[in-house]
């Protein structure tokens, strides 16, 4: 494995603080890895302006690449183009979704709970700026959904 | 390279953004009802990001070594070059989702142009910022024509705070030489170009709320230019007091 490669490796494998099953990787966030004249830069970009995971992720990416032997790595952040949930890897809806939050899919949202198809929103927003708060007509039970961004 | 331009213009964005961010924060705790409350909070949190992005913009391009912080705590109000209507007082709910409707629409209407603008990093923070106005948009508009048609008493609320706010709404399109000379330059969006985009949005919206803008009503303008209402410094005296009691302070 390269260094750039192994670089990406330790980088996406950082877990979001909010939402621990989802990886950086995951996330979509580490846009760019690459040797800069000797020295390893590594491109993420955030999710929502303001969300304060944004500088967690960044930090924890930071500790895990200087740990793997890149102490001299740069991490930069890079705002264009914007995120958007159409980067979240297919394996991090399925792991959302298991979680008990509705992924990011364009289109009608099933409960994650009961994969129930008759549900509602009840609010735009949620607990964190990514999700908005849904409940399921069929089991009853509230749940968060992962917004389309 | 300072860019003394550039730099006044992305504060002036950023200063909009991060005033109407603390007014929205002073909800916290205070909403209509809980989902409102987190509404409300998420949105200031989008705005902060947006103003932290355009605060360090600013910084940078003017070249004098002063970060974010340093403009958000260390500036005095007549350095404030915020629109009037982001600094006026909550009120109640309704005239609270009045001024954000105001404001939102003029956000969509920005944004997505600014996208195109020659300088990549207001580019790049416009990109993010027009996804998340989007969406804002959607919220406070819906509740406007939710407390317009709503009942008699949501109705006056709300009328009442367009008539109070309305004549805020007309500096949104006031230009003087930073936005002439940088639209010339394909930098800035010309406040001018907003004018028919925004009373697309706002209009419709209006209409269907049954509220009516008041006639004759003036336009308020100074706060580019520093020349704020009072409200502006008695924001300023709660946001600014840790850092001004102990300058530097971190936790």
């Amino acid at each position: 494995m390269s260094r750039t490669e192994e670089a990406r490796r330790l980088a996406e494998a950082v877990p979001d603080p909010e939402i621990p099953v989802l990886t950086a990787g995951d996330l979509g966030l580490v846009r760019m890895v690459e040797e800069d004249g000797g020295r390893l830069v590594v491109r993420l970009t955030p999710t929502y302006s303001g969300c304060p995971a944004s500088e967690a992720i960044r930090r924890d990416v930071e500790a895990a690449l200087a740990s793997g032997g890149f102490a001299d790595a740069v991490v930069e952040t890079s705002l264009a183009p914007a995120w958007t949930t159409d980067w979240m890897s297919e394996a991090g809806k399925t792991k959302l979704a298991a979680y008990g939050i509705a992924p990011p899919v364009r289109g009608p949202v099933s409960c994650p709970h009961c994969g129930g198809a008759a549900v509602e929103e009840l609010s735009r927003f949620g607990s964190t700026p990514c999700k908005a708060l849904w409940r399921c007509l069929g089991c009853r039970e509230p749940f968060e959904r992962f917004k389309c961004l | 390279m300072a860019d003394a331009l550039t730099a006044a213009y992305a504060l002036r964005l950023g200063d909009d953004a991060l005033i109407l961010s603390h007014r929205l924060s002073e909800w916290v705790g205070h909403g209509p009802e809980l989902e409102e409350d987190i509404a409300l909070a998420n949105t200031a949190l989008d705005l902060l990001g947006q103003a932290r992005l355009l605060l360090a913009c600013a910084g940078e391009r003017e070249g004098r070594g002063r970060d974010e912080d340093a403009l958000a705590y260390g500036r005095d109000v007549l350095d404030f070059s915020n629109l009037l209507l982001v600094e006026q007082p909550n009120g109640d709910f309704a005239q609270t989702m009045m001024r954000q409707f105001l404001f939102d629409a003029y956000a969509v209407a920005l944004w997505p142009r600014l996208s195109a603008s020659r300088d990549e990093v207001l580019a790049g923070i416009a990109g993010k910022a027009a996804k998340e106005a989007a969406y804002h948009v959607e919220q406070s508009a819906a509740w406007v024509v939710r407390m317009g048609d709503g009942t008699e008493e949501s109705h006056d609320r709300a009328q009442a705070g367009l008539d109070l706010l309305w004549p805020y709404a007309g500096e949104i399109f006031e230009a003087d030489e930073v936005e002439a000379a940088l639209a010339e330059k394909g930098i800035a969006v010309a406040p001018s170009a907003l004018r028919e985009h925004w009373q697309a949005r706002v209009g419709p919206v209006l209409e269907e709320a049954g509220l009516a803008p008041p006639e004759g009503a003036g336009v308020r303008t100074g706060g580019r230019q520093g020349r704020h209402s009072e409200h502006l410094g008695h924001l300023l005296a709660e946001f600014q007091f840790m850092q001004r009691a102990y300058p530097g302070a971190r936790w």
